[in-house]
């Protein structure tokens, strides 16, 4: 009797949180996006009227910040991607007796305020930074481009805060492969981009699942970037919730709009593990 | 030269080949020739360069020096993949991701060869498991592993085919059959194999030349009776089964033999079974060319007297003896129990004679010991 | 011996063919250097500028001083936003780690129904973009009518603190011999000495790291804070608020400060886990 219950009991007062205040305030969310102002009400007083063209104005009013949050965040993730799949490969294969070192060092920028790292790209990038000078004076680019202010920045400053997300499942993923897979299918005439093709990256694949995902959802809610390093020509879908909350009250928008981007991120990360289908994610 | 090298047939040729990692040397300056179609051993301890070796020829560690052909091809810079050599990795290296056929067609698929389906088709048969064609690796036992590395390699019909350790990680009873099943597979397709272990009774099973590495050179290269029979060193003595070691002097010549003289008892030894260089000596006899006899029954050949039964193990098909003998050294002898004579018993004085044409002689100044501490159950030489 | 009797010169590799695989080797190495330089960049430009003798706004470099170490609280409200980071962080770490590891238990080491919805439950909260989590949670406080700040945003943290900590400590967990459980039983210790001599010592490295990673997720969080903290002002929130207007030396005197101290841990924790395992 006690084998039975012993799970239910360890789960009760973690799952009894969430519930409360994980599930609950979802619902919440739910129910306040369909509600209207009221009449001569004050600001911020609403009531429910079931209004679901809510959803339709929120996203006619917004698609354009829409777009940008799928776009930027899908850039940033093929370039995390791109970056950090070579470097998570020499972690595992070419590090030695330096494998975890060179872990900590991923992490350890982590250990400085992502924000004060964001900043300082801001400063690094802007135009009393040294790069700007110096590409100006390379003639690299003109002087009136800046590297602030664009949607250039506010990718590469996703790219960079996510990055750990995507090199470390990759690494945990690529170190699980025998290199003698690889020897093997060397001997078997398969040359390295073959080999690469053909056995490491399939091999791998459960790591580019879980590594995308990490940084593809949080890059997707992300609105710290595109406030720091970005102008108001990139806001993201963020920006615009952020503002519905606390700037202009508007709570049934703002709702929407968060319902809307967590039921799109759940469907596009539900069919991509459909698509790549790996079983052992969580 | 990279093209032609897939194509290259012929003997396998290693000359002066050199590994060192820093200071320490994996391979020595190896000289070695390995016929087309023979089925080579390469024979050693841990950390004997036997794998290093195996891993140069397989294109997998770049020599630090010394060449390796094939036929007229020189091979020594090629990748692995232009190479027309497979390897059956230990622990197989099977890809976890593909199934059985893909595995098998991988090398297929990697040089575009037609009729990709038939092959493998065959080689399943050959390896007597075509219904597995469609799982996954991890689904088979470890002997349905061992024959799936065994037909991924040569259903590509490599001019030269290497095998490391392959039977290591399976079971003593299914090691037996798969040594039997490898030679008779060898003998089928026709390949050159090169296969490099650890266990002695494996490389003589199957191999028709074996050599014996120690210390990243060949110490002995023979064929399994010529090693067992005439061992050239202390080292391979002990290393291919047991020895007896005496240490003597040789006092004299009796035609094609030499009078050997073991702590004041003479023997004789055939001229050519003499490695020794000067008259210093180590006469060797292998436990179960002895015979035990009471001190008045008669016997013919060499004869050592005054030796004292100090243990008797039966183990069925023999009986194994400790004989302490005057000089307090003790002899192993293995008698078949064959000839219903009643064993000897603990304590028994008695004689012990031999063959003198079975007698094999040593250098005098070796280590009587050489080989035979070795530990051949570690697996990995890494 | 024959082999030795044939003295051919030792044929060598030609230059060519060793420079050409020594890049091959080293490429994925010199990548490895640049994509850590980029890592770091900003790191170090955040300890570089510590030392900036710059008055209010940390944009230009204005001179070296030692000044913003020594008084690292010298800057109006950051200590106060600091105290307010840790507290809540080491709040949120406890109950989140003591939340997370029960879960752990429970989905990793027993088979129960509900398993996998279990799993979806765990999964729902890491998928879920965080200003989404942050803005539900304020709607549910608006509602029932709790002003946000401190308490609200330590509900919030625990919230997505719990799925880390379950799936870290799930892995350690899965990672465990169950025969080592099962020797101990062979060895007479009930279910609960099993537990407490051998499965709890054995799963208290996951433990740890899994409160390391939430107190880090914790001290970082911005985005979850400022829906929930009200006026209360933690750390991140205080760098983005001076942002605007320049963030004092002070802030990048702490950043580094935990840059270190963190780095610190990590090695001392992976150093004393060698010797365990030795």
């Amino acid at each position: 009797m006690r084998k039975i219950r012993t799970p239910y009991l360890l789960l009760l007062p973690g799952f009894a949180f969430l519930f409360t205040f994980f599930i609950l305030p979802i619902i919440n969310l739910a129910q306040t996006s369909t509600q209207t102002r009221i009449p001569g009400g004050d600001t911020g007083q609403y009531e429910q009227t079931l209004r679901f063209t809510n959803y339709f104005d929120a996203f006619i009013e917004n698609r354009e910040q829409f777009t940008r949050s799928f776009v930027y965040a899908l850039l940033a993730t093929l370039l995390a991607l791109a970056i950090s799949y070579p470097l998570a490969y020499a972690i595992a294969f070419k590090s030695g007796k330096y494998k975890n070192v060179l872990l900590v060092l991923v992490i350890a920028p982590f250990f400085t305020s992502f924000l004060l790292r964001t900043i300082a790209w801001k400063q690094i990038l802007g135009e009393e930074g040294f790069v700007v000078p110096t590409l100006r004076t390379f003639g690299i680019i003109s002087d009136s481009t800046t590297l602030t202010s664009t949607s250039f920045a506010v990718v590469m400053g996703m790219t960079y805060n996510f990055l750990p997300f995507m090199t470390l499942p990759l690494f945990a993923s690529i170190d699980r492969i025998d290199p003698k897979t690889l020897e093997a299918s060397g001997d078997l005439y398969a040359n390295g981009i073959t080999t690469f093709r053909k056995v490491t990256l399939p091999l791998s694949m459960p790591g580019v699942v879980a590594g995308t995902l990490l940084t593809f959802i949080p890059a997707a809610g992300d609105y710290v970037n595109a406030a720091i390093l970005g102008s108001p020509n990139t806001k993201m879908l963020g920006n615009v919730i952020e503002s519905r909350y606390f700037r202009v009250v508007d709570y049934p928008t703002a709702a929407a709009l968060s319902f809307t981007l967590m039921v799109a991120i759940l469907i596009l990360v539900t069919l991509y593990i459909r698509k790549v289908g790996t079983e052992e994610l969580v | 030269m990279t093209k032609a090298s897939i194509e290259a047939r012929g003997d396998l040729r290693l000359t002066r080949l050199t590994k060192s990692y820093g200071d320490f040397t994996a391979v020595d300056d190896l000289s070695l020739t390995i016929p087309k179609g023979s089925f080579f051993a390469l024979l050693g301890p841990s950390g004997c360069g036997k794998t290093t070796t195996l891993r140069m020829i397989a294109g997998l560690e770049e020599p630090t020096a010394g060449s390796i052909y094939l036929g007229e091809t020189d091979i020594t810079t090629t990748k692995p993949y232009q190479r027309p050599i497979n390897t059956v990795f230990q622990n197989y290296a099977l890809f976890p991701h593909l199934t059985i056929f893909e595995n098998i067609a991988f090398g297929l698929r990697r040089r575009g060869k037609s009729d990709v389906k038939e092959a493998v088709e065959k080689v399943l048969n050959l390896v007597e498991l075509p219904h597995l064609a469609q799982r996954k690796p991890t689904q088979l036992s470890g002997g349905q592993q061992q024959r799936i590395a065994l037909a991924r390699a040569i259903v590509n019909r490599p001019a030269l085919l290497l095998l490391d350790e392959p039977l290591g990680a399976l079971d003593l009873k299914l090691r037996r059959q798969m040594q039997i099943e490898l030679k008779w597979i060898q003998k089928e397709v026709g390949l050159t194999f090169v296969h490099v272990t650890h266990d002695q009774e494996e490389a003589m099973t199957m191999a028709d030349t074996i050599a014996v590495m120690n210390e990243g050179q060949i110490e002995q290269m023979g064929s399994p009776a010529d090693l067992y029979d005439n061992p050239e060193t202390a080292y391979v003595a002990n290393f291919l089964g047991q020895s007896n070691l005496i240490k003597g002097t040789i006092s004299g010549n009796d035609g094609d033999s030499q009078i050997v003289d073991l702590f004041g008892q003479k023997i004789s030894l055939p001229k050519s079974r003499s490695h020794a260089v000067d008259n210093s000596t180590y006469a060797g006899i292998r436990p179960e060319k002895f015979r035990i006899s009471l001190l008045e029954t008669p016997v013919k050949g060499n004869v050592l007297t005054g030796g004292r039964i100090e243990d008797v193990s039966y183990i069925g098909v023999s009986t194994q003896y400790q004989v302490e003998m005057p000089w307090g050294q003790e002899l192993m002898v293995f008698e078949q129990n064959d000839d219903g004579v009643a064993p000897f018993k603990k304590g028994d004085a008695v004689n012990i004679s031999w063959e003198p044409a079975f007698t094999f002689g040593l250098r005098g100044d070796e280590d009587a010991t050489a080989g035979s501490e070795v530990a051949p159950e570690v697996l990995d030489e890494e | 011996m024959s082999q030795k009797i044939q003295q051919a010169p030792i044929p060598t590799i030609p230059l060519g063919a060793r420079i050409q695989r020594w890049v091959g080797r080293n490429l994925i190495k010199i990548y490895a250097f640049i994509a850590f330089t980029y890592l770091f960049i900003p790191v170090a430009y955040t300890f570089a500028f510590s030392f900036n003798d710059s008055g209010k706004s940390n944009l230009i470099w204005k001179g070296f001083t030692l000044d913003n170490w020594r008084n690292p609280c010298g800057a109006p409200e950051v200590c106060n936003a600091l105290g307010n980071s840790i507290k809540i962080g080491l709040i949120a770490t406890i109950f989140s780690t003591i939340l997370g590891t029960m879960i752990a238990f429970a989905i990793g080491r027993h088979k129960f129904k509900g398993r996998s919805t279990s799993n979806l439950l765990i999964f729902l909260p890491m998928a879920t973009p965080e200003i989404v989590l942050g803005a539900s949670l304020l709607s549910l406080f608006l509602v029932l009518e709790i002003n946000p700040g401190f308490w609200p945003t330590v509900i919030a943290h625990i919230v997505f603190c719990i799925s880390f900590v379950v799936v870290t400590v799930k892995a350690r967990i899965a990672s465990l011999d169950p025969k080592l459980e099962q020797a101990a039983m062979d060895l007479y210790a009930n279910e609960f000495q099993t537990f407490r001599r051998v499965t709890l010592p054995l799963v208290a490295p996951g433990i740890a790291g899994a409160a390391l990673l939430a107190f880090s997720l914790s001290f970082d969080d911005f985005i979850i804070t400022n829906f929930n903290s009200g006026t209360l002002t933690t750390f991140p929130k205080f760098i983005y608020i001076s942002a605007a207007r320049g963030i004092p030396a002070q802030a990048n005197v702490i950043g580094s400060a935990m840059f270190f101290l963190a780095l610190t841990l990590v090695i001392v924790g992976q150093l004393a886990n060698r010797r365990r395992v030795r």
